[in-house]
């Protein structure tokens, strides 16, 4: 396939979509699975089977279509009238919807979304824009919204560094949860020695409470792979892996029937699109390894080693994968290549706040009304995030915290909610903005408690490989514990922050280094909640059980008791 | 050349180990490729038996103890046999904000077995997870890898106790 059959096959797709008279969307992500998805699917499959599958009429399955917690999600759309989209759709209603649009009278209105619900019309969808929308297996349909469109342009407009030199000029950074500058990574491993060079997808995904990458890869796996060839194109390298996630095997699936369709087409694999650039693709499936998520890490587990880190530098853009020259980046990063190149990219650099250009897809969790996958211009305010597309938190409880950025980010008080969200703002007040996953916590959370299940996580994570991680984690684990239970005492404290900053510094690896985070900004804005559990022996959430007495006062007990055994005239 | 033993002999004869073979030779017997010969493995065996692991290190020519060192380090490999039926409970950020803890507590106390165990029997194996991505479910759970939630203590207890007695009703 060449540049102008592209066209023609996009064109040819678009024409056949715009002339449907209906279009019914039916959410397939996994949380719109377990809601009943399967049941809203069979039950149209049926229906227009039986009246004979007329060609004006589509029933699509796609990946998510946003707001999880309201699933299965059903999107009606009409040529020439504006999408509708139905929450918690039964198979009923599905029928009704049908049959009300074939004898051509008025959609029901019962659990439709209002055509401005915030959690829609507050969004900026460059990443997920065509999430929701097509089906993820299908290649025509990504072709049919332009897919592949910009790969093409890249390769027959642009030298490799100007490619590179667009992707700096749009300002894009690390979307996995660091922040370095896209563009100057690639121009670095473009100027690597050595003719071989790799480019690696991280799909890693290892945050506890963050989905965006899985829902990405499940939803539109094509976008990936355009971006991963863009990449692949600029700094020279013929050959990509994608990482992903054990325990994520229908992204795994989608991507490799993505893969097999697009060297089918002729958009990946050898003389793509018809130009000299080839570009081969394949899976690396992880094994379930917080760690794998470092980079040298993850360089190692796809050589088939376990997953430790190295100390850098050298760092991979110099000697990665083999000893050559590779390109890490997330596949959040590798999806907003694509968009780059089809909107500009200054129109993507206009988008944002400060350093910070773009969007930044989040996923919305915990004690939030709409949870689910947003999509957001950096610089938002979490406020509006939370209130707005969140629609505030579940029974009108109050906000406590938000936490971003997993097991390596902080919480944010409630006196912190109209910070803007981006990477600068969200590290001056001790979080990071990792890889998206954001958990809206109410007044029933403890915080010490939380602060204890990131360290849990942390240590057991922790590849072992440097002291510091290995057994501060542990130690760290152990104070926190205590101040949990009620046997802590106030030098606790001084110890638990002494030893963070240690970890923080010492340790060899990202992992480490970040893992005191949940404890230092916790400690930093709740600190009350800390001295409560220690001067006053009580948790302030209501969470820790406080049963163990700490060893002073456990003393105090025992002298009593024997005190009080004396004056009955009894002998001990 | 000495004769095989009857286990040797019933090791080679296995027909899981004609995929693991397979496998091994797509891959052109690499040593990189060992992750994937031993996702291979514990899919055709449902877990990684040290008699395995040997062959897969032979065959790979890479010295035992680094099989053995990769099989542990990754949480995805097991090596005991897992139960017939599993039932895994996420522990993610978002489903112990809302109250996971007291779900696994509840299984536990139930099953008589730790998060992480199998059953006597062999009939379940319990166990928790890191983050299963279906945070707008939380609490979530899975059973024999169906996504259930949002759950509560009870309604998953009782999920769990139907699942199991309608495979008991089938033996």
């Amino acid at each position: 396939m060449n540049r102008a059959e592209l066209a023609e096959l996009a064109e040819v797709v678009a024409t056949r979509r715009q002339e449907r008279r209906l279009r019914l969307l039916v959410c397939c992500g996994s949380p719109c699975m377990a809601a009943g998805a399967e049941a809203v699917v069979a039950v149209l499959q049926d229906k227009l089977g039986a009246v004979g599958n007329p060609a004006e009429l589509e029933l699509a399955k796609t990946g998510c279509q946003g707001p999880c917690s309201r699933g299965p999600l059903l999107t009606v759309q009409r040529s020439g009238k504006p999408d509708r989209i139905y929450q918690k759709t039964t198979p009923a209603l599905a029928l009704a919807i049908l049959e009300a649009e074939l004898q051509q009278t008025l959609l029901p209105d019962e659990d439709c979304l209002p055509v401005d619900y915030p959690f829609f019309a507050r969004q900026t969808r460059l990443v997920l824009a065509n999430s929701g929308r097509i089906d993820p297996e299908s290649i025509e349909q990504y072709i049919g919204y332009g897919g592949y469109d910009a790969l093409a342009q890249v390769l027959h407009d642009m030298s490799p560094d100007e490619a590179c030199d667009s992707v700096v000029t749009s300002g894009l950074r690390g979307r996995g949860g660091g922040g370095y500058p896209t563009g100057l990574k690639w121009q670095l491993v473009r100027k690597g020695s050595g003719d071989k060079k790799y480019l690696v997808a991280n799909g890693d995904e290892g945050d506890p409470g963050a989905y965006m990458d899985r829902s990405l890869m499940e939803s539109d796996p094509h976008r990936i792979l355009e971006g991963m060839a863009i990449a692949g194109y600029a700094i020279g390298a013929e050959q990509g892996y994608i990482y992903v996630r054990g325990e994520y095997p229908i992204a795994a699936q989608r991507l490799q029937k993505a893969i097999r369709d697009a060297e089918r087409t002729g958009v990946l694999g050898s003389r793509v699109l018809d130009s000299n650039f080839s570009f081969r693709i394949d899976i690396r499936i992880g094994a379930g390894a917080f760690v794998c998520g470092e980079e040298t890490a993850l360089l190692a587990s796809i050589m088939g080693r376990r997953g430790q880190p190295r100390p850098r530098p050298p760092y991979p853009a110099q000697a990665g994968l083999w000893g050559c020259p590779t390109l890490i980046n997330n596949v959040e990063t590798f999806a907003n290549i694509p968009a780059i190149f089809s909107i500009g990219p200054p129109a993507f650099s206009a988008i944002g706040n400060g350093k910070s250009r773009g969007t930044k897809v989040f996923a919305l969790c915990g004690e939030v009304v709409n949870n689910g996958l947003i999509e957001v211009p950096m610089g938002m305010t979490l406020r509006e995030i939370v209130f707005e597309i969140g629609g505030g938190l579940a029974n009108g409880a109050a906000f406590k915290a938000a936490q971003t950025g997993g097991p390596s980010g902080g919480c944010i008080p409630a006196e912190k909610l109209d910070t803007p969200v981006d990477y600068e703002n969200l590290q001056a007040l001790g979080s990071i903005m990792g890889s998206g996953g954001l958990i809206v916590m109410g007044e029933q959370s403890c915080m010490v408690d939380v602060a204890r299940f990131f360290m849990e996580f942390c240590l057991d994570e922790s590849c072992g490989k440097c002291v510091p991680c290995r057994t501060g984690t542990v130690e760290i684990f152990r104070l926190l514990s205590r101040i949990c239970n009620g046997s802590a005492v106030p030098r606790d404290l001084d110890n638990l922050e002494r030893l963070c900053r240690m970890v923080k510094d010492t340790s060899l690896c990202g992992l480490g280094a970040a893992a005191p985070n949940p404890v230092l900004s916790t400690l930093r804005w709740f600190r009350h909640e800390y001295e409560a559990h220690i001067l006053e022996r009580r948790c302030p959430a209501d969470v820790c059980s406080m049963n163990v007495l700490p060893l002073h006062l456990l003393a105090d007990r025992l002298l009593h008791r024997i005190t009080a055994g004396r004056q009955d005239g009894e002998g001990f | 050349m000495l004769e095989k033993s009857a286990e040797q002999q019933a090791f080679a004869d296995d027909p899981r180990l004609k995929l693991v073979e397979r496998a091994m030779k797509r891959l052109q017997y690499q040593p990189d490729a060992l992750i994937e010969v031993l996702h291979t493995a514990q899919e055709a065996y449902g877990y990684l038996s040290r008699e395995l692991l040997a062959h897969v290190a032979a065959r790979l020519r890479l010295p035992e103890s680094q099989v053995f060192g990769v099989a542990t380090f990754y949480h995805f490999f097991t090596l005991r046999p897992k139960g017939e039926h599993s039932c895994i409970v996420c522990t993610g950020t978002a489903c112990y904000v809302k109250g996971a803890g007291e779900i696994v507590r509840q299984l536990e106390q139930t099953c008589g077995i730790h998060a992480g165990q199998t059953t006597p029997d062999g009939k379940l194996s319990l166990g928790t997870a890191r983050c299963l991505g279906n945070c707008s479910l939380a609490p979530m759970m899975t059973l024999d890898n169906t996504v259930h939630g949002p759950e509560t203590p009870g309604g998953a207890l009782e999920k769990l106790q139907r699942l199991l007695e309608v495979s008991d009703e089938q033996s």
